[in-house]
Parts: C-alpha cells; structure tokens; sequence
C-alpha cells in the first residue's frame, strides 16, 4: 500500500503536457479554441473596450480631452434620435420581410424539393457569386426614380440582398422536423392548415428567430445599401452613415458613442423580439 | 355488400400496394371484428406497417378498398377517420408538454375548457400519469412517452386503435409489463385494436387473432393456439416458435388421417387439416412436429406412442427444459426435441452419444403442405 502511494506521487509530480491533454476535457476543448479566441480578444474585445472609453471622452478640436464625460451620450440621444430608430425601422422591416419571403421558398425545399435540393441549395448562393457593390447597383439601375432616395427602397435592397439568409436557417429547422408529428397532428384531426400552425411552424421557430437576428443586426448597421440606393440623400440615412460623418469630421468619441448606442439598442430590440416571439409560441397549442 | 358480415367492423377486400413494381402488400383480403385485439404479424418489410397506414390514411390502396364500418374510406384523409394511431417512435410533440400532447386531438374539437380537462385528466389516470403533466418529451423514459402516445390517441376516443410496433422500443422487462397493461387497458375501453409486431410471442400473448404476413401476403389468420398447433403453411410455422420439417410422401387418406412415410421415422399418422386438398395419396407433402411435442426417453417409447432410436448430439440447458438435437439413422436433419424439467430430484438429462429413442404420439404431428 505504501510503495503504492509512493508511485502514484512521482507519477503525480512529473505532470505530462501529453497526458493532461488526454484527461481534460476542458483542455482539449480551450487548445481548439484558442485560435478563435486570441483573435476575438484581439480583434474585438480588446477594440470594444477601446470604443467604450472614446465614448466617454471629448473632442475638442485637434486634441482629445480624456476628462470623464456624458457629454457625448447626450448629443446623441439629442441628434440622431430619429435616424436611430429609422435604422430600427428599416432593418426589422427588412428581417421581416425577408423571413416572409425566404419562408415559403425554405418550406418547398425541405418539403417538396425531394431530389433536387441540393441544386436548389446551390441556386440559392447563387447571387453571392456576384458582388454586393454591383448586386445593388443592379437594383437602383431597375428601380423607379421616385423610389431610389426613400427608406421603402434601402427596405427592398436589404430584402432582396438578404435573402439567402433568411432562407438557410429556416430550410434547416424545416429540414429537421420529423415528419412522423405531421402524421401525428393529422392522425389527431388536423388538417394541413391547421398541421402547419400547431407543429410546422412552431418547431421551424429557432429557424426563424436566427434569420431575423442574423439579418436585422448587420443590417442595423448597414451603411453601403443606404449609400448606394438613396444616393447619399440624407432621408435615407442610417445610423451608419452618420458614424461615417463624424469619423470623416475627427470626432471619434461621438463617433464611438453613436455605435455603442445603436449597440445597446440592437440588443435590447434583440431580446424583446425573441420573448415576443416566444411567448407567441407558447400560444400555439 | 351482399356478402357482407354485420359483425365485421374493418373489412380489408382484395387490398393490394404497389410502390413502383414492388408490392408492399399483395391482396390482402380479411376482416376484423369490432373490440377485436388483432395483430399483423410478420418479419420487417412484410408490409404489415403499410397495412395499418392504408387503415390510418397515410398511404392509399393500388387495388382494393378498405371499408370502416361500413364506409369505404379511400379517399378520406387520415384527419377525417375514426382511427387514431401510436406511432413506433411515438412523435411526441416535443413543443409541448405532455398536457397539451394529451389534448392536442380535444383542442381542434372545440370541447368545453371544464370537459377537456376532466377528459385530459381522465387518459393520464388511465395510463397512471398524472403529475406529469408539465414535463416534456425529453424529459421522460421511453415507457413513459409510449404511455403518453397512448393516451393522446385514446383521449380522442377512436373506435380503432391503431398500434404500430409500440413496444419495440422498450426493453424486455419494461415491454413484458406494457404487453400487460395493454391488454388490460383494451379489456376496459373495449375499442378495437390493431397492432403491428415482429415479435411472435407479444403476438401470441397479446391477440384475439392474428395475421401472419410476409412478402406482402398473408399466410394464415387465426387465434393464437390455432396458429401455433395449427399452422397452414411452412413459413407460418417457422415464424411462429420452432418446427421440425420432415419430407415425406402421403401414402394413404384415412378419416381424419394422413399416413405418411417419413425418411427415417416410418409411416406417421397424422390428423388431417381442415383444408387438405394438398395432400393426394402419392403427393409430396411435409410434416411438422414442435420440438415439446416430441420426447427423449431411454429404452421403448411412451405407452401407446411410437418412436424411433437415436443418438443424442448437442444439448443445451435452458433453465425450465432441456434443448437436444437426436441424430436419427437414415435422416439427414437431426431432430430438435426440448423435455420439460420435472422435479428437481429427478433431474433426468441425457448426454451427448447417449443412444435413446425418440418418442411420438398421434396428435405430435401436422400435415403441411410441400412448400
């Protein structure tokens, strides 16, 4: 017993790089990681916190006064109060509406498509072979005058540009369900109707709760298609562009400010929007 | 229908599926009667789930209809008929709890809030369920979802109750007490069951009467004794329990016997069937004998039995009898025979080369036909 123990702490004393490995999960699952998270701390975190501190300091001509101050914060729930909620406007509409849209082509493949889904995959990424610049310039050559300079048509591009990602996540929560609960639901009386709104849809929900964050937060912050479409016209601005002017005019801390307000509102927007849509759920029984 | 039976509640009439050229199920032609427990029984792609879809109406007859009380039903969408199914992997909606699960069929009939309730409450007491109402399907065992699945069928109360090899999934033990439980619950809602099986003995143990299928027919419907004491067919009696099959040649017709002459064994008498017009003196034929229905003894046969001598080769111990092969002079195939243990003081076992004599009595023997 005692020549036993006494083993068992020589071992213990030369620790194996290998060996641990082998043992730790965590360890394992950190190595993997670690790439990922070096450049997230680099190229994130380490920026995010940079921003935050800019956003409470001022600009005062060409020198930078790193006083504490809410001075900025002010300014802009002041100024840009209303292309704040323009850009909310505009990129929940164009989740929406892309989801409305990508919807029913998600169900045919995942339902109907049978042994062309795989070309139907392919066919949907075909547009990202072209590039997002001439994608939307396409749109504004095609669209009436009176439309280009108006929020209606930042809508449009984003939805038409946006689509494929609306479409994927929905076709794999579709994909997924099994079929056996709509044999269910009809063997328990439901009609096709009725089979989509008590099983299909609620369970394609994750589906479409990831389209509509994975469109409306890039698009919240989109700043080429509104440049693009409404030439520039301020009607048609986002809260993007107006970043984009106060870097160009030296004002970083307003600048950062801005972003990290449109940051907290996109994610208090986020939340509400999943617990409505969650609660809508559970009301579908 | 001039022909048809009052008593009859699901008549299958010369039902036939094809998918492209292969036939699921090749002119099925029954009838089952109402509060029957009855199963289709065969080995996996026989078509005896394809049967039971074509009653619930997730797949449709090539040929043939199907009539519900009555009422022919192809063309009526499996929403619309009396039935309601437990599915093999219970499809549990995982969305919802086991409540709404439960009054899932009750909802879309727009009952009272107060008799939904009492109704919900009612299928989870019969299923020995309540208190679980909150939980999830992913929250429960297996037995609990397949109690589940039936409970959200019964509930609706269907006249037919369709059973799509429920118990598959479930371990020994678990499935034992649910074949149990199963028949007890049909005894007291008394509705018809149809249940689909691959497992003779939850066949036998579960059934008023039962048809075996395979390649898309069907064999042989009887009760379970009949279908074990009786079987018409090869295929019917190697699926259900163990048989041995001996060639031989119908050497006479008797009243209500065949002699036959077996390779090895001499003339055997056996009872005729109800239907041997197989079996013309001459014809080729083949006679089956269960390995209880025969029986190992050391010196002459039972009295007024007969038997053959033989050499014991492989024997097996299986707790309540013992399993042995007895190689017989002139006969290729050796027999199977299994003796019941008696009293543990007469542990009376034989070994392996042990010379012995087989023994027989008039009624161990069926007559099938030469498949």
């Amino acid at each position: 017993m005692a020549a036993g123990t006494a083993v068992d702490t020589s071992a213990a004393k030369k620790p194996s790089w290998g060996a641990a490995f082998t043992r730790s999960e965590a360890l394992r699952g950190w190595t993997l990681l670690s790439p990922t998270t070096i450049l997230m701390v680099v190229g994130l975190a380490a920026p995010l916190v940079i921003m935050l501190l800019y956003s409470f300091w001022k600009q005062e001509g060409l020198t930078l006064n790193t006083d504490f101050t809410l001075a900025n914060y002010a300014e802009v729930s002041g100024k840009y109060y209303t292309v704040l909620l323009r850009s909310l406007w505009i990129a929940a509409l164009a989740a929406f509406f892309t989801v409305l849209l990508g919807y029913p082509v998600a169900y045919y493949v995942a339902f109907h498509a049978k042994n062309s889904k795989f070309i139907w995959l392919i066919l949907l990424t075909i547009p990202f072979w072209t590039s997002y610049l001439l994608r939307v310039f396409a749109l504004r050559v095609i669209m009436p005058e009176e439309l280009r300079a108006t929020p209606a048509a930042v809508v449009i591009a984003l939805t038409h540009a946006w689509a494929a990602f609306a479409i994927l996540p929905i076709y794999v929560s579709l994909e997924k369900i099994d079929r056996t609960l709509l044999e269910a639901a009809a063997d328990l009386g439901d009609g096709a109707v009725r089979r989509f709104w008590r099983i299909t849809f609620p369970l394609s929900l994750p589906g479409v709760v990831s389209a509509m964050t994975l469109i409306f937060v890039p698009t919240i912050g989109d700043y080429v298609t509104p440049s693009l479409i409404g030439g520039g016209k301020p009607a048609t601005f986002m809260i993007a562009n107006i970043i984009q002017g106060q870097i160009k005019s030296n004002d970083w801390p307003l600048a950062a400010t801005t972003a990290i307000v449109s940051m907290i509102m996109v994610a208090i927007a986020v939340y509400f929007f999943v617990a409505a849509l969650k609660a809508a759920s559970r009301s579908l029984r | 229908m001039s022909d048809m039976n009052s008593g009859d509640y699901i008549r299958i009439e010369h039902v036939t599926k094809r998918f492209g050229s292969f036939h699921a199920v090749d002119d099925a032609h029954f009838s089952i009667r109402p509060g029957e427990f009855f199963s289709l029984l065969g080995p996996s792609g026989c078509g005896k789930t394809t049967l039971l879809r074509m009653i619930a109406g997730f797949e449709f007859p090539t040929e043939g209809e199907i009539y519900i009380d009555g009422q022919p039903v192809t063309g009526v969408p499996a929403n619309k008929r009396p039935t309601n199914m437990v599915f093999q992997s219970y499809a549990i909606f995982p969305h919802l709890d086991v409540y709404d699960n439960v009054a899932y069929g009750l909802r879309k009939a727009k009952l009272p809030k107060a008799e939904l309730d009492r109704r919900v409450k009612e299928a989870l007491g019969m299923i020995r369920m309540d208190g679980f109402e909150n939980r999830r399907a992913d929250q429960m065992s297996g037995g609990q979802r397949q109690r589940v699945a039936l409970a959200r069928a019964l509930v609706n109360r269907p006249k037919v109750l369709l059973l799509d090899e429920p118990l598959g999934a479930l371990d020994k033990k678990l499935r034992e007490q649910m074949q149990f439980e199963l028949r007890m619950l049909q005894q007291q809602v008394g509705i018809t069951f149809i249940f689909v099986t691959h497992d003779q003995e939850e066949a036998l143990s579960l059934s008023d009467r039962i048809a075996v299928m395979q390649k898309g027919k069907v064999l042989q419907i009887a009760s379970p004794r009949e279908l074990y004491e009786s079987p018409n067919c090869r295929e019917v009696a190697d699926f259900i329990g163990t048989m041995n099959f001996m060639p031989g040649v119908v050497k006479s017709i008797e009243p209500k016997v065949a002699v036959v002459e077996v390779e090895g064994l001499g003339l055997i008498n056996s009872p005729l069937p109800e239907d041997y017009s197989f079996a013309a003196v001459g014809s080729e034929v083949l006679i089956g004998a269960r390995p209880e229905k025969l029986d190992v003894v050391r010196g002459a046969p039972h009295p007024g039995e007969k038997g053959v001598k033989g050499t014991i080769g492989a024997c097996a111990y299986l707790g309540d009898r013992n399993h042995y092969q007895v190689t017989i002079e002139g006969r290729a195939a050796p027999l199977q025979v299994a003796t019941e243990q008696g009293d543990r003081s007469t542990l009376a076992s034989f070994s392996p080369g042990e010379h012995v004599t087989v023994s027989w009595g008039d009624n161990s023997m069926v007559l099938l036909p030469k498949s």
